[in-house]
Protein backbone atom coordinates (compact mmCIF):
# COMPACT_ATOMS: atom_id res chain seq x y z
CA UNK A 1 0.00 0.00 0.00
CA UNK A 2 2.66 2.03 0.66
CA UNK A 3 3.78 2.59 -3.14
CA UNK A 4 -0.06 3.08 -4.36
CA UNK A 5 0.74 5.62 -1.52
CA UNK A 6 3.19 7.12 -3.14
CA UNK A 7 1.79 7.39 -6.56
CA UNK A 8 -1.22 9.18 -6.12
CA UNK A 9 1.05 12.01 -4.40
CA UNK A 10 3.14 11.82 -7.75
CA UNK A 11 2.80 13.56 -11.10
CA UNK A 12 1.49 10.57 -12.68
CA UNK A 13 -0.86 10.03 -10.18
CA UNK A 14 -2.87 13.05 -10.42
CA UNK A 15 -2.86 13.15 -13.74
CA UNK A 16 -4.20 9.48 -13.80
CA UNK A 17 -6.82 10.35 -11.43
CA UNK A 18 -7.42 13.56 -13.41
CA UNK A 19 -8.40 11.04 -16.90
CA UNK A 20 -10.38 8.46 -15.13
CA UNK A 21 -12.72 11.13 -13.95
CA UNK A 22 -12.48 12.85 -17.76
CA UNK A 23 -13.65 9.41 -18.78
CA UNK A 24 -16.59 8.22 -16.04
CA UNK A 25 -17.94 11.89 -16.15
CA UNK A 26 -18.97 11.52 -20.09
CA UNK A 27 -19.74 7.56 -19.69
CA UNK A 28 -22.14 8.77 -16.56
CA UNK A 29 -23.68 11.07 -19.38
CA UNK A 30 -24.06 8.31 -21.62
CA UNK A 31 -25.98 6.12 -19.13
CA UNK A 32 -28.51 8.80 -18.40
CA UNK A 33 -26.99 12.16 -16.70
CA UNK A 34 -28.02 15.26 -17.83
CA UNK A 35 -25.91 16.92 -20.63
CA UNK A 36 -22.39 17.91 -19.87
CA UNK A 37 -23.42 17.13 -16.51
CA UNK A 38 -21.96 13.41 -15.84
CA UNK A 39 -20.88 14.63 -12.67
CA UNK A 40 -21.50 18.23 -10.73
CA UNK A 41 -21.27 18.55 -7.58
CA UNK A 42 -22.75 22.08 -7.05
CA UNK A 43 -26.07 20.56 -9.36
CA UNK A 44 -25.94 17.57 -7.98
CA UNK A 45 -26.41 19.09 -4.26
CA UNK A 46 -29.30 21.49 -5.90
CA UNK A 47 -30.81 17.95 -6.90
CA UNK A 48 -30.28 16.67 -3.27
CA UNK A 49 -31.69 19.80 -1.78
CA UNK A 50 -34.53 19.28 -4.17
CA UNK A 51 -35.18 15.28 -3.73
CA UNK A 52 -35.24 16.45 0.39
CA UNK A 53 -37.76 19.41 -0.54
CA UNK A 54 -35.70 21.56 0.91
CA UNK A 55 -36.78 24.05 -2.25
CA UNK A 56 -39.38 22.73 -4.45
CA UNK A 57 -38.33 23.48 -8.12
CA UNK A 58 -39.54 20.51 -9.95
CA UNK A 59 -36.83 19.71 -12.66
CA UNK A 60 -34.26 19.25 -9.86
CA UNK A 61 -35.14 16.91 -7.70
CA UNK A 62 -33.37 13.89 -7.23
CA UNK A 63 -30.52 12.13 -4.47
CA UNK A 64 -27.61 11.81 -6.60
CA UNK A 65 -25.73 8.34 -5.19
CA UNK A 66 -22.52 10.41 -6.69
CA UNK A 67 -22.41 13.03 -4.42
CA UNK A 68 -22.86 10.09 -1.54
CA UNK A 69 -20.04 8.02 -2.80
CA UNK A 70 -17.53 11.05 -2.95
CA UNK A 71 -17.88 11.18 0.85
CA UNK A 72 -17.96 7.19 1.52
CA UNK A 73 -15.50 6.52 -1.25
CA UNK A 74 -13.12 8.81 0.75
CA UNK A 75 -13.84 7.74 3.98
CA UNK A 76 -13.26 4.39 3.21
CA UNK A 77 -9.56 5.37 1.40
CA UNK A 78 -9.20 7.62 4.55
CA UNK A 79 -9.62 4.39 6.64
CA UNK A 80 -7.56 1.99 4.95
CA UNK A 81 -4.87 4.27 4.74
CA UNK A 82 -4.54 5.18 8.00
CA UNK A 83 -5.55 9.11 7.20
CA UNK A 84 -8.95 9.57 8.88
CA UNK A 85 -8.27 12.49 11.32
CA UNK A 86 -11.50 13.93 12.56
CA UNK A 87 -11.12 17.12 13.40
CA UNK A 88 -13.74 20.60 13.39
CA UNK A 89 -13.40 24.04 14.94
CA UNK A 90 -12.20 26.63 12.36
CA UNK A 91 -14.64 29.41 11.86
CA UNK A 92 -17.51 27.15 10.89
CA UNK A 93 -20.28 29.97 10.83
CA UNK A 94 -17.79 31.72 7.81
CA UNK A 95 -17.64 28.10 5.95
CA UNK A 96 -21.37 27.95 5.71
CA UNK A 97 -21.94 31.09 4.58
CA UNK A 98 -19.50 30.64 2.25
CA UNK A 99 -21.00 27.70 1.22
CA UNK A 100 -23.90 29.35 0.52
CA UNK A 101 -22.94 31.57 -1.74
CA UNK A 102 -20.50 29.42 -3.44
CA UNK A 103 -23.82 27.39 -4.69
CA UNK A 104 -25.42 30.33 -5.52
CA UNK A 105 -22.62 32.03 -7.76
CA UNK A 106 -22.45 28.34 -8.89
CA UNK A 107 -25.89 28.34 -9.78
CA UNK A 108 -25.66 31.19 -11.62
CA UNK A 109 -22.88 30.04 -14.08
CA UNK A 110 -25.24 26.18 -14.17
CA UNK A 111 -21.86 24.29 -12.85
CA UNK A 112 -19.37 23.89 -10.18
CA UNK A 113 -15.66 23.77 -11.99
CA UNK A 114 -15.70 20.17 -12.51
CA UNK A 115 -18.88 20.86 -14.93
CA UNK A 116 -17.27 24.19 -16.29
CA UNK A 117 -13.97 21.86 -17.52
CA UNK A 118 -16.62 18.76 -18.74
CA UNK A 119 -19.01 21.87 -20.61
CA UNK A 120 -15.57 22.87 -22.02
CA UNK A 121 -14.58 19.37 -22.91
CA UNK A 122 -18.29 19.25 -24.71
CA UNK A 123 -17.81 22.42 -26.84
CA UNK A 124 -19.75 24.43 -24.75
CA UNK A 125 -18.06 27.48 -25.44
CA UNK A 126 -20.08 29.07 -22.52
CA UNK A 127 -17.90 27.64 -20.16
CA UNK A 128 -14.76 29.81 -20.88
CA UNK A 129 -15.95 32.51 -19.51
CA UNK A 130 -17.54 30.49 -16.40
CA UNK A 131 -13.69 29.19 -16.26
CA UNK A 132 -12.43 32.39 -16.61
CA UNK A 133 -14.11 34.25 -13.94
CA UNK A 134 -13.28 31.02 -11.79
CA UNK A 135 -9.65 31.98 -12.23
CA UNK A 136 -10.77 35.48 -11.54
CA UNK A 137 -12.21 34.47 -8.38
CA UNK A 138 -9.29 32.48 -7.27
CA UNK A 139 -6.43 35.65 -8.00
CA UNK A 140 -9.07 37.40 -5.85
CA UNK A 141 -8.62 34.78 -3.37
CA UNK A 142 -4.63 34.37 -3.22
CA UNK A 143 -4.32 38.27 -2.89
CA UNK A 144 -6.51 37.95 0.37
CA UNK A 145 -3.92 35.15 0.96
CA UNK A 146 -0.74 37.33 0.80
CA UNK A 147 -2.16 39.75 3.47
CA UNK A 148 -2.44 37.40 5.81
CA UNK A 149 -6.23 35.97 5.66
CA UNK A 150 -6.58 32.69 7.50
CA UNK A 151 -9.65 31.23 8.90
CA UNK A 152 -7.61 29.41 12.28
CA UNK A 153 -7.06 26.67 13.78
CA UNK A 154 -8.86 23.35 13.56
CA UNK A 155 -9.22 21.27 16.54
CA UNK A 156 -8.87 17.22 16.68
CA UNK A 157 -11.52 15.97 18.15
CA UNK A 158 -14.09 12.95 19.27
CA UNK A 159 -14.13 10.43 15.88
CA UNK A 160 -17.52 10.47 15.94
CA UNK A 161 -17.35 14.16 14.60
CA UNK A 162 -15.79 13.62 11.35
CA UNK A 163 -18.77 10.70 10.90
CA UNK A 164 -21.39 12.77 11.03
CA UNK A 165 -21.54 13.75 7.24
CA UNK A 166 -20.96 10.35 6.11
CA UNK A 167 -23.50 9.24 7.88
CA UNK A 168 -26.05 11.93 6.97
CA UNK A 169 -24.60 10.88 3.33
CA UNK A 170 -25.89 6.83 4.37
CA UNK A 171 -28.80 7.91 5.87
CA UNK A 172 -29.86 9.64 2.34
CA UNK A 173 -28.83 6.25 0.64
CA UNK A 174 -31.08 4.33 2.94
CA UNK A 175 -33.74 6.77 2.47
CA UNK A 176 -33.18 6.63 -1.15
CA UNK A 177 -33.55 2.86 -0.66
CA UNK A 178 -36.47 2.79 1.48
CA UNK A 179 -38.20 5.40 -0.85
CA UNK A 180 -37.10 4.41 -4.80
CA UNK A 181 -38.25 6.38 -7.33
CA UNK A 182 -41.98 5.59 -9.09
CA UNK A 183 -42.04 6.02 -12.52
CA UNK A 184 -44.71 9.31 -13.35
CA UNK A 185 -44.69 10.00 -9.81
CA UNK A 186 -43.32 13.62 -8.46
CA UNK A 187 -42.77 12.01 -4.55
CA UNK A 188 -41.88 8.56 -3.14
CA UNK A 189 -42.38 8.57 0.45
CA UNK A 190 -40.23 11.66 1.60
CA UNK A 191 -38.21 12.01 -1.35
CA UNK A 192 -38.98 14.49 -4.00
CA UNK A 193 -37.99 13.08 -7.87
CA UNK A 194 -38.63 15.20 -10.83
CA UNK A 195 -40.54 13.76 -13.73
CA UNK A 196 -39.13 15.82 -15.93
CA UNK A 197 -35.98 18.23 -16.82
CA UNK A 198 -32.25 17.58 -15.67
CA UNK A 199 -33.53 16.43 -12.09
CA UNK A 200 -35.31 13.18 -14.48
CA UNK A 201 -32.04 12.43 -16.26
CA UNK A 202 -30.06 9.77 -14.44
CA UNK A 203 -27.92 7.26 -14.39
CA UNK A 204 -28.85 3.72 -12.79
CA UNK A 205 -28.38 3.96 -9.11
CA UNK A 206 -26.00 1.35 -8.82
CA UNK A 207 -23.92 2.26 -11.73
CA UNK A 208 -23.71 6.45 -10.30
CA UNK A 209 -22.84 5.17 -6.52
CA UNK A 210 -20.16 2.91 -8.11
CA UNK A 211 -18.94 5.69 -9.87
CA UNK A 212 -19.22 7.99 -7.15
CA UNK A 213 -17.16 5.29 -4.72
CA UNK A 214 -14.65 5.15 -7.05
CA UNK A 215 -13.96 8.98 -7.34
CA UNK A 216 -14.28 9.48 -3.83
CA UNK A 217 -11.13 6.97 -3.43
CA UNK A 218 -9.05 8.12 -6.17
CA UNK A 219 -9.65 12.05 -5.28
CA UNK A 220 -9.02 11.20 -1.87
CA UNK A 221 -5.55 9.77 -2.65
CA UNK A 222 -4.55 12.19 -4.79
CA UNK A 223 -6.09 15.50 -3.39
CA UNK A 224 -7.72 15.99 -6.36
CA UNK A 225 -9.06 19.56 -6.54
CA UNK A 226 -10.15 21.74 -9.28
CA UNK A 227 -9.55 25.13 -6.88
CA UNK A 228 -6.59 24.63 -5.76
CA UNK A 229 -5.31 23.85 -9.03
CA UNK A 230 -5.45 27.38 -9.93
CA UNK A 231 -4.68 28.76 -6.73
CA UNK A 232 -1.28 27.01 -6.43
CA UNK A 233 -0.30 27.94 -9.69
CA UNK A 234 -1.14 31.59 -9.29
CA UNK A 235 -0.28 31.71 -5.87
CA UNK A 236 3.30 29.23 -5.72
CA UNK A 237 3.64 28.13 -9.60
CA UNK A 238 3.31 24.28 -9.23
CA UNK A 239 1.69 23.02 -11.71
CA UNK A 240 1.39 19.22 -9.36
CA UNK A 241 -2.74 19.61 -9.32
CA UNK A 242 -3.08 22.03 -12.31
CA UNK A 243 -2.04 18.44 -14.52
CA UNK A 244 -4.69 16.63 -13.03
CA UNK A 245 -7.47 19.25 -14.63
CA UNK A 246 -5.37 19.03 -17.72
CA UNK A 247 -5.78 15.59 -17.66
CA UNK A 248 -9.45 15.49 -16.58
CA UNK A 249 -10.05 18.20 -19.59
CA UNK A 250 -8.31 16.60 -22.42
CA UNK A 251 -9.35 13.21 -21.41
CA UNK A 252 -13.32 14.51 -20.97
CA UNK A 253 -13.11 15.58 -24.55
CA UNK A 254 -11.83 12.89 -25.90
CA UNK A 255 -14.64 10.57 -24.30
CA UNK A 256 -16.86 13.13 -25.67
CA UNK A 257 -15.31 13.32 -28.66
CA UNK A 258 -16.05 9.23 -29.01
CA UNK A 259 -19.21 8.81 -27.43
CA UNK A 260 -20.82 11.56 -30.35
CA UNK A 261 -21.26 13.42 -27.20
CA UNK A 262 -19.07 17.15 -28.71
CA UNK A 263 -21.30 19.34 -29.92
CA UNK A 264 -19.50 22.99 -30.03
CA UNK A 265 -21.29 26.21 -29.93
CA UNK A 266 -22.43 28.91 -27.54
CA UNK A 267 -26.45 28.70 -28.60
CA UNK A 268 -28.53 25.68 -27.49
CA UNK A 269 -26.07 23.91 -25.19
CA UNK A 270 -27.39 21.75 -22.44
CA UNK A 271 -28.34 23.10 -18.83
CA UNK A 272 -26.47 26.21 -20.21
CA UNK A 273 -26.95 29.79 -20.99
CA UNK A 274 -25.41 32.62 -23.31
CA UNK A 275 -25.08 35.38 -20.80
CA UNK A 276 -21.18 36.03 -20.68
CA UNK A 277 -21.01 38.88 -17.97
CA UNK A 278 -22.98 36.41 -15.75
CA UNK A 279 -21.82 33.25 -16.42
CA UNK A 280 -18.34 34.97 -15.75
CA UNK A 281 -19.42 36.82 -12.65
CA UNK A 282 -21.59 33.69 -11.17
CA UNK A 283 -17.90 31.91 -11.37
CA UNK A 284 -15.81 34.90 -9.81
CA UNK A 285 -17.85 34.55 -6.54
CA UNK A 286 -17.88 30.59 -6.79
CA UNK A 287 -13.82 30.73 -7.25
CA UNK A 288 -13.40 33.26 -4.56
CA UNK A 289 -15.76 31.16 -1.92
CA UNK A 290 -14.15 28.15 -2.78
CA UNK A 291 -10.46 29.86 -2.21
CA UNK A 292 -11.64 31.27 0.92
CA UNK A 293 -12.61 28.02 2.21
CA UNK A 294 -9.80 25.98 0.61
CA UNK A 295 -11.13 23.89 -1.54
CA UNK A 296 -13.34 23.19 -4.55
CA UNK A 297 -17.15 21.92 -3.64
CA UNK A 298 -15.46 18.23 -4.56
CA UNK A 299 -12.51 18.51 -2.55
CA UNK A 300 -14.53 19.95 0.42
CA UNK A 301 -16.85 16.62 -0.18
CA UNK A 302 -13.68 14.16 -0.18
CA UNK A 303 -12.17 16.24 3.04
CA UNK A 304 -15.74 15.97 4.63
CA UNK A 305 -15.26 12.42 3.95
CA UNK A 306 -11.71 12.18 6.30
CA UNK A 307 -13.00 13.36 8.98
CA UNK A 308 -12.73 16.98 8.61
CA UNK A 309 -15.93 18.61 10.13
CA UNK A 310 -15.33 22.13 8.76
CA UNK A 311 -15.26 20.64 5.30
CA UNK A 312 -18.77 19.16 6.25
CA UNK A 313 -20.22 22.36 7.30
CA UNK A 314 -19.15 23.88 4.00
CA UNK A 315 -20.72 21.04 2.30
CA UNK A 316 -24.28 21.67 4.75
CA UNK A 317 -23.74 25.57 3.21
CA UNK A 318 -23.85 24.65 -0.23
CA UNK A 319 -27.20 22.38 -0.02
CA UNK A 320 -28.71 25.03 1.89
CA UNK A 321 -27.72 27.61 -0.19
CA UNK A 322 -29.18 25.75 -3.42
CA UNK A 323 -32.28 25.83 -1.48
CA UNK A 324 -32.08 29.73 -1.19
CA UNK A 325 -30.84 29.90 -5.13
CA UNK A 326 -34.42 28.30 -5.90
CA UNK A 327 -36.36 29.48 -3.68
CA UNK A 328 -35.46 33.10 -3.87
CA UNK A 329 -35.13 32.98 -7.76
CA UNK A 330 -31.19 33.16 -7.97
CA UNK A 331 -30.50 30.53 -9.68
CA UNK A 332 -29.99 30.46 -13.67
CA UNK A 333 -32.06 28.25 -16.04
CA UNK A 334 -31.16 27.57 -20.09
CA UNK A 335 -33.37 31.13 -20.50
CA UNK A 336 -30.94 33.10 -18.76
CA UNK A 337 -30.60 34.61 -14.75
CA UNK A 338 -33.14 34.31 -12.84
CA UNK A 339 -35.01 37.38 -11.49
CA UNK A 340 -32.72 38.02 -8.33
CA UNK A 341 -29.39 36.76 -9.89
CA UNK A 342 -27.39 39.45 -10.35
CA UNK A 343 -28.51 41.06 -7.35
CA UNK A 344 -26.82 37.82 -5.33
CA UNK A 345 -23.67 37.55 -7.47
CA UNK A 346 -23.04 41.28 -5.83
CA UNK A 347 -24.35 40.01 -2.47
CA UNK A 348 -21.95 37.47 -1.68
CA UNK A 349 -18.66 39.43 -3.67
CA UNK A 350 -19.34 41.63 -0.73
CA UNK A 351 -19.92 39.24 1.55
CA UNK A 352 -16.52 36.87 0.70
CA UNK A 353 -14.58 40.54 0.42
CA UNK A 354 -15.71 41.57 4.00
CA UNK A 355 -14.55 37.81 4.96
CA UNK A 356 -11.12 38.14 3.31
CA UNK A 357 -10.45 41.40 4.30
CA UNK A 358 -11.34 41.09 7.90
CA UNK A 359 -10.10 37.81 8.98
CA UNK A 360 -6.52 38.80 8.56
CA UNK A 361 -3.82 37.78 11.26
CA UNK A 362 -0.56 39.93 11.04
CA UNK A 363 2.17 38.00 10.25
CA UNK A 364 4.47 37.23 13.03
CA UNK B 1 16.36 25.73 14.56
CA UNK B 2 13.54 27.26 13.35
CA UNK B 3 9.86 25.60 14.04
CA UNK B 4 6.94 26.32 11.53
CA UNK B 5 3.61 25.07 13.74
CA UNK B 6 0.91 24.65 10.93
CA UNK B 7 -1.49 21.76 12.55
CA UNK B 8 -5.00 22.56 12.25
CA UNK B 9 -4.72 24.93 9.49
CA UNK B 10 -6.44 24.07 6.01
CA UNK B 11 -4.96 24.62 2.49
CA UNK B 12 -2.82 26.33 1.54
CA UNK B 13 -1.69 27.57 4.89
CA UNK B 14 1.07 25.28 5.89
CA UNK B 15 2.53 25.72 2.12
CA UNK B 16 2.57 29.49 2.60
CA UNK B 17 4.24 29.60 6.43
CA UNK B 18 7.16 27.76 4.90
CA UNK B 19 7.63 29.14 2.58
CA UNK B 20 7.65 32.50 4.07
CA UNK B 21 10.29 30.94 6.40
CA UNK B 22 12.26 29.82 3.68
CA UNK B 23 12.61 33.31 2.16
CA UNK B 24 13.69 34.32 5.61
CA UNK B 25 16.05 31.78 6.40
CA UNK B 26 18.02 31.03 3.06
CA UNK B 27 19.71 28.42 4.45
CA UNK B 28 20.34 26.09 7.65
CA UNK B 29 17.55 23.76 8.49
CA UNK B 30 13.65 24.33 9.29
CA UNK B 31 11.11 22.03 11.21
CA UNK B 32 7.86 22.52 9.94
CA UNK B 33 4.98 20.42 12.05
CA UNK B 34 1.04 19.75 10.21
CA UNK B 35 -1.08 17.00 11.21
CA UNK B 36 -2.73 15.69 7.78
CA UNK B 37 -0.63 13.83 4.96
CA UNK B 38 -1.84 16.35 2.55
CA UNK B 39 -0.09 19.12 4.32
CA UNK B 40 3.07 16.96 4.62
CA UNK B 41 2.93 15.99 1.01
CA UNK B 42 2.53 19.31 -0.08
CA UNK B 43 5.00 21.16 2.57
CA UNK B 44 7.62 18.85 1.16
CA UNK B 45 6.89 19.07 -2.53
CA UNK B 46 7.25 23.06 -1.87
CA UNK B 47 10.44 23.00 0.19
CA UNK B 48 11.73 20.44 -3.18
CA UNK B 49 10.80 23.08 -5.23
CA UNK B 50 12.89 25.92 -4.17
CA UNK B 51 15.85 23.74 -3.51
CA UNK B 52 15.36 22.29 0.10
CA UNK B 53 15.95 18.69 0.92
CA UNK B 54 13.66 16.55 3.13
CA UNK B 55 16.14 15.49 6.12
CA UNK B 56 13.79 13.79 8.48
CA UNK B 57 10.35 12.98 8.81
CA UNK B 58 9.23 11.96 12.42
CA UNK B 59 5.60 10.50 12.71
CA UNK B 60 4.58 11.78 16.30
CA UNK B 61 1.19 10.70 17.25
CA UNK B 62 -1.07 12.57 14.48
CA UNK B 63 1.52 14.82 14.20
CA UNK B 64 4.45 15.04 11.33
CA UNK B 65 7.29 16.62 12.35
CA UNK B 66 9.51 17.70 8.92
CA UNK B 67 12.80 19.27 9.05
CA UNK B 68 14.02 20.55 5.49
CA UNK B 69 17.26 21.58 4.95
CA UNK B 70 19.43 23.56 2.67
CA UNK B 71 23.41 24.57 2.38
Amino acid sequence: MQGMKNFFASKWGIISVGAVIGILAPLLQKWGNPGNMGVCVACFERDIAGALGLHRAAVVQYMRPEIIGFVLGSLVAAYLFGEFRSRAGSAPIVRFILGVFAMIGALVFLGCPWRAMLRLSAGDWNALFGIAGLIVGIWIGTIFFRLGYNLGRSQKTYSSVGWLLPLVMVGFLVLMFIFPQVQGEPKSGVLFYSIKGPGAMHAPVLISLLVGLGIGFLAQRSRFCTMGAFRDLILFKQTHLFFGICALLLAAFITNFILGQFHPGFAHQPVAHTMELWNFLGMVLAGLAFALAGGCPGRQLFLAGEGDGDAAVFVLGMIVGAAFAHNFGLASSPKGIGPHGAAAVVIGLLVCLFIGFTMRKKSA
Amino acid sequence: MNVVDARGLSCPQPVLMTLEEIKKTNQGEIKIVVDTETSKENVCRAAQSQGWQIKDIQEQGEDFYITIVKG
